[in-house]
């Protein structure tokens, strides 16, 4: 029923195609790379792909400035963002399903605390607050990945709270609750799983917009260091000598962009399946 | 429509003190004493340390020195730049034009082309334009805009020769800075070149940081459109034998257009982060720019400073649209 619903939407299917290659190729990355992501191939600076004159098969995508197999680089570079995902969007999910239950269930002070404080979070561009807690914490691929879960952290609690609300009040928690059980396992029990359907959905949305700002975080220099194969910090190493050679531009950022909008599209492919009202 | 008014400002009070806390909080998390980053690794003897700890206050207790923040905060004084001695409050002053002018194209961009866009979609539902442009749409909100204004300049820049690469205006040409706004300050000038040089530098940044703002405002306005095209008045309109084209424009778009223009409000904080990746690919020196070199100079007033009158701005355009919203829709109102 809810196969055939999301199947339906053929960008989504397109979508999970992709995230099962790219989880693929990042799974094998060691085997599925030809060369090591870091070796510099002296002779070999600058190579063009292989449909272009001057191309080789050795290096099928073309080389960096510093003779560093492209190709290879990107794979190993699929496996970062998909860490870069699942990391920040389980930390943020957790966190933040975690603070919107407890506003929802304290209520009262607690509630007014932790939605102020999300409040304040959320006035600052992510892009803005992300960068400062890097400047703060120091650039590096893991406080990237904190910034960033940090940034995300107001949607998750935002959501929780309000469809624990919602749920707080049908019978089947009241019934619960007089039966003697917890406010623990009401929360993370009871109600939690009635309200998964929109996190399940904003986590797979929150996915792309992790991988989009770690890159941009690299792409300014303070995410993952060189000679990590970031897409992002490749495109940084990029800018000096992109003029010059379009491979080094193109390919990072195209990768970027695809993983980007096959986690979108199957987000929204998994929205208008799990939530049919919001069809049209 | 007072006590709307009224209530979504006491919600305000809250939040602006948080961001300043943060924002005080900021400097003093950094690892090492203000003072300490500030001179550097020359060192710095102990006696003058203490000296210049107690002239910045910096030996009070922290509660008393958030006051003394706050204090500064709301009369202005925000801080001197490490690097250039100026108080941040003027620098930002002297920047944050450039950025504007940027954003209001890159928004006028994105409402002119993505108003149009969503409402032949809608209209043509289900139709291969209708596809096409919401595959484009959610291609554009999935784009790494850094890449995508690099692959820009590439084409347009470098390999066609079109248009410069960085700047808001030729060497060649001196503006007198009359409103900051360089279309304008151009315009005015005794030079007739100096505004076709302006345009030339500022059409490629507008159209990388329009590009999500456009795909947003596409499909919400398709979305809006399909909404109010089922209302009954829309059905009236077009029993009264009003024309197709007069019934979409008149009638549909401007009710549809109401939630558009609200989110795109809402966006102004993912515009101004949009701000900062394009300035910075462009040298566009605008307030983004700027605090991405703050960082790099380690420049931590500005970064401060900077942060929190980018927060403030937030706020206060959140707090417009809300009461234009209200403004708009008596519902919201109560």
């Amino acid at each position: 029923m809810f196969w055939r619903s999301f199947a339906e939407n053929r960008g989504a299917v397109l979508g999970l195609v992709f995230m099962a290659v790219l989880t693929a190729l990042a799974l094998t990355a060691s085997i599925a790379a030809p060369h090591s992501p870091t070796e510099q191939y002296r002779d070999a600076f600058l190579t063009p792909p292989v449909w272009q004159s001057g191309g080789t098969w050795k290096f099928v995508l073309g080389t960096d400035d510093v003779g560093r197999d492209m190709a290879s680089r990107l794979i190993h570079g699929a496996r970062l963002s998909l860490l870069i995902g699942v990391a920040v969007v389980g930390l943020s999910l957790t966190a933040g399903t975690t603070l919107g239950l407890t506003a929802a269930f304290a209520g009262g002070l607690v509630d007014t605390v932790i939605m102020r404080l999300m409040d304040v979070l959320l006035v600052f561009p992510s892009l803005l607050l992300a960068i400062v807690i890097v400047a703060i914490l120091g650039p590096g691929l893991f406080n990237a990945m904190l910034a960033v879960a940090i940034v995300t952290l107001p949607g998750y609690t935002r959501l929780s709270r309000a469809s624990a609300l919602g749920e707080m009040s049908r019978d089947y928690v009241i019934a619960t609750r007089c039966a003697g059980a917890g406010p623990l396992h009401l929360m993370f029990n009871t109600v939690l799983p009635n309200c998964a359907a929109p996190l399940i959905v904003q986590a797979s949305l929150g996915f792309s917009a992790a991988i989009l700002e770690a890159a941009a975080l690299g792409f300014l220099g303070l995410g993952a260091q060189p000679p990590t194969p970031e897409w992002g910090t490749m495109l940084a190493g990029a800018l000096q000598y992109y003029q010059r050679a379009w491979w080094v531009l193109t390919f990072p950022g195209l990768c970027i962009l695809a993983t980007v909008l096959a986690f979108n599209l199957f987000g929204d492919g998994l929205r208008d399946a799990l939530d049919p009202k919001l069809k049209r | 429509m007072l006590r709307f008014l009224l209530r979504r400002i006491g919600l305000i009070v809250p939040t602006f003190i948080g961001v300043t806390f943060l924002s005080f909080m900021l400097i003093r998390l950094v690892p090492g004493d203000p003072i300490e980053v500030r001179v550097g690794e020359h060192g710095i003897a102990p006696a003058r340390l203490a000296e210049l700890r107690h002239e910045f206050g910096l030996d009070q207790p922290l509660w008393k020195q958030f006051l003394d923040y706050e204090r500064g905060v709301v009369t202005g004084g925000l801080g001197v730049s490490v690097v250039t001695r100026e108080p941040v409050w003027n620098e930002f002053v002297t920047l944050f034009p450039a950025t504007l002018e940027l954003s209001f194209c890159a928004i006028s961009l994105a409402l002119l082309v993505g108003l149009p866009l969503g409402v032949i979609a809608a209209v043509k539902r289900g139709s291969v334009f209708d596809y096409g442009l919401m595959g484009l749409s959610i291609t554009g909100a999935s784009m790494p805009i850094f890449w995508w204004g690099l692959m820009i300049i590439l084409v347009f820049s470098v390999t066609l020769g079109w248009t410069p690469v960085s700047g808001r205006i030729s060497d060649m040409y001196y503006v007198e800075p009359w409103t900051g706004f360089m279309l304008i300050d151009s315009w005015f000038s005794d030079d007739k070149g100096a505004f076709a040089s302006a345009v030339s530098h500022l059409i490629l940044p507008a159209i990388v940081l329009g590009t999500q703002p456009l795909a947003v405002v596409a499909r919400m306005t398709r979305s809006a459109m399909l909404d109010v095209l089922g209302e009954d008045y829309i059905r009236t309109a077009r029993a009264k034998g009003l024309g197709e084209g007069r019934v979409v424009v008149v009638h549909a778009l401007r009710n549809a257009a109401i939630p558009v223009v609200t989110v795109v409000g809402l966006q102004v904080g993912a515009l101004l982060g949009g701000a900062i990746l394009t300035e910075t690919i462009f040298s566009w020196p605008g307030v983004g720019h700027w605090l991405v070199e703050s960082i790099q100079r380690r420049d931590y007033p500005v970064l401060q400073g900077g942060t929190l009158l980018v927060a403030t701005l937030v706020i206060l355009v959140n707090l417009g649209v809300d009461m234009m919203y209200g403004f708009l829709n008596p519902r919201i109102r109560r």
